[in-house]
């Protein structure tokens, strides 16, 4: 976890201290919170939406230390960048084959209704 | 060897009753599969006998360590005594004739639950049966049931299942390790020869260690993962645990290979693993990097695992340094990912097509938030928040974009070491085990047990974990081995090569 003890990472580092690097990131506020739940579905109580505003903000600005790393020349990861393992990825023929069926599919729903999955009004209420 | 017992007793009574307090005995300590398939062979044991001692003790400890969600006795019995009459030919043909299995409740089986260790799929049962799982049972595996798990697979140590957690038979007051942890208890209390587990950051490895038995995370790409509830899904690989390295090469054997349901399981030879297990060690070069030994490394786990590494030495092994550079944010790195991905694989509980649905909703957007609400437990809520935070406008650059380009850096310090060794050496984890509710309020502290393994994810190597010796608590440590892609027959060669160098840890025996 000492990473000063290899070189390369002197190569790619940003000769700055963490703390004095500009900061266009926010940390967490309970209105992000709150807008994050909305993206995610999510219905959070008051405890959850305090609690997660304090622990989220901890992790964001751990995660915060990659902006130490110089990446402008490095390309994202793809599957590709695994190589061999990825070469090897294929595909097989588009062929009409027997699916699940109806029924099947149907069994596991919370509120079948005559061949379909039924839900409260989409719109409005 | 029973006559002296039998003679003078209504011999039948005893001598069923005798065989199955053998068993038990046996698969308390442990029975290899090749020991198993040598009593089926000579008709000593049958898979029914066999079966019914092993469901008997889990249904004994079950409730004190609470390792399966689902246990499957019908089911097990019945396809147990459709294999006695069988069974001696069975042992020459098939690889796993009649072995007690079990299966991390995240891989769907026909007909028997599956609950992911979640309430949202608390009653969910999967109209089709995972590749690797069906691999399992074509090969004359026997499930026993459906083992407990972190929620969706998500932790380090159990704790976050919406069935409670699963105890440490070594001392029952520790985590087992997660998330895997019941298919790891499994294993190491006896009960099933092997078991499956899945691993995105760590999740077969590090319960594996903690839990004193071998487990292997697969190349990605060599077991198929239809079937398998999706967490991440460019980090997520089934893989084996067992009580021996020739155990684990044998199921990972059976379940490897393409799957044409599965665009991203590897069109690559799948290669002899047991052949693969000479123990010869003559010209493999270890490698070793010091940034896994350096600050936050616990000193009796640094101790084993360097000890370790010298036994690889005294096997034949030449060991050389080599440096992961980046091995520091990794960590960041894959709570970035792993979480991103997440927040869309998690998208598909909706409570429409299956699972749990929050009763009372007046809107179709109600309903989705408040199902969501009650169905996913805090630790997934947290991790789709992440995820969805840095998928989102405004942060994709800075964050997801950020940790995909330091994965990339990640892969180069592993293409670099993997010129100059075969194999890599680190801790599987950078402490003993710990006791349950030490970290649970403060996820970050958890994410860190993960440092030495979600590299592995991240970079899609294969690695596994084997016991190198017990903590001053009494719990076991492992050794992580790095392989290079599709390389896992030298791999496993290595951790045989290893595990016969050391004594046979003497695994707990509950129940």
């Amino acid at each position: 976890m000492n990473a000063e003890r290899g070189m390369a990472v002197h190569y790619h580092r940003v000769h700055r201290s963490s703390f004095s690097v500009q900061r266009d990131i926010m940390p967490i506020t309970q209105t992000e919170v709150e807008r994050i739940a909305e993206l995610g579905n999510l219905e959070l109580t008051a405890d959850e939406k305090q609690s997660f505003s304090v622990q989220l903000a901890a992790i964001v600005e751990y995660i915060d230390q990659l902006n130490e790393l110089d990446t402008s020349a490095v390309k994202p990861w793809q599957h590709r960048s695994a190589g061999e393992a990825v070469s090897s990825f294929a595909t097989r023929e588009d062929s009409v084959e027997p699916s699940l069926g109806q029924e099947k599919a149907l069994e596991n729903a919370p509120d079948p209704a005559d061949g379909h999955f039924r839900v409260p009004r989409v719109i409005g209420g | 060897m029973n006559d002296e017992l039998k003679s003078g007793f209504h011999s039948s009574f005893i001598a069923a009753d005798f065989i199955v307090l053998l068993l038990e005995l046996n698969l308390t300590t442990n029975l290899t599969i090749e020991e198993l398939h040598k009593l089926y062979a000579s008709g000593e044991a049958k898979p029914s006998e066999v079966c019914r001692a092993a469901l008997d003790r889990i249904e004994n400890i079950n409730d004190r360590l609470n390792i399966f969600l689902t246990i499957n006795r019908e089911g097990a019995l019945k396809r147990a005594a459709g294999m006695d009459a069988e069974i001696k030919s069975a042992v020459r043909t098939k690889p796993l004739a009649g072995v007690p299995v079990a299966i991390k409740d995240n891989m769907c089986t026909t007909g028997l639950r599956t609950t992911c260790g979640s309430r949202i799929l608390g009653n969910y049962v999967p109209p089709y049966t995972a590749t690797a799982v069906a691999k399992l049972e074509e090969a004359g595996a026997i499930i026993l049931g459906k083992t407990n798990c972190d929620e969706f697979a998500m932790g380090s140590s159990n704790e976050n299942s919406a069935f409670g957690p699963v105890r440490n038979p070594w001392n029952e007051e520790y985590v087992p390790g997660g998330s895997s942890g019941g298919s790891a208890v499994a294993v190491a209390a006896g009960l099933a020869s092997v078991s499956l587990g899945s691993d995105t950051g760590g999740s077969i490895r590090q319960p594996a260690s903690f839990c004193g038995i071998v487990g292997l995370k697969p190349t990605y790409g060599r077991v198929s993962r239809y079937g398998l509830v999706a967490f991440a899904s460019s980090l997520d690989q089934i893989g084996p645990f067992g009580t021996t390295v020739r155990d684990v090469a044998r199921t990972l054997q059976v379940i490897s290979g393409r799957d044409r349901y599965d665009s991203t399981s590897a069109n690559v030879e799948v290669p002899g693993y047991l052949k693969a297990l000479t123990g010869d060690l003559k010209g493999l070069r270890v490698g070793v990097p010091p940034e896994c030994f350096a600050e936050g490394l616990d000193v009796e786990v640094r101790e084993k695992v360097e000890a370790g590494i010298q036994k690889l030495k005294e096997c034949g092994a030449e060991v050389v340094e080599v440096h992961l550079p980046h091995t520091k944010y990794a960590i960041a790195v894959y709570y970035i990912i792993a979480t991103a991905e997440a927040s869309s694989n998690l998208a598909r509980y909706d409570g429409v097509r299956y699972g749990f649905r929050a009763e009372e909703a007046r809107t179709l957007s109600e309903m989705y938030r408040r199902t969501r609400d009650a169905g996913f437990g805090a630790e997934v809520k947290r991790r789709i928040m992440l995820g969805t935070f840095a998928l989102s406008s405004g942060y994709y650059d800075a964050y997801y974009e950020k940790a995909q380009r330091v994965r990339t850096m990640l892969v180069q310090d592993f293409a670099e070491a993997f010129k100059q060794c075969d194999v890599i050496a680190t801790p599987t984890a950078p402490t003993p085990p710990f006791k349950l509710g030490e970290k649970t309020e403060d996820p970050l502290a958890m994410y860190l047990s993960d440092i030495y393994t979600v590299t592995i994810n991240l970079t899609g190597l294969p690695g596994v974990s084997v016991p190198c010796g017990l903590a001053s608590t009494g719990l076991p440590i492992g050794l992580q081995l790095i392989g290079s892609h599709f390389d896992e027959g030298r791999l496993l060669n290595a951790a045989y090569a290893y595990e016969q160098s050391v004594s046979k840890l003497s695994l707990p025996i509950t129940g």
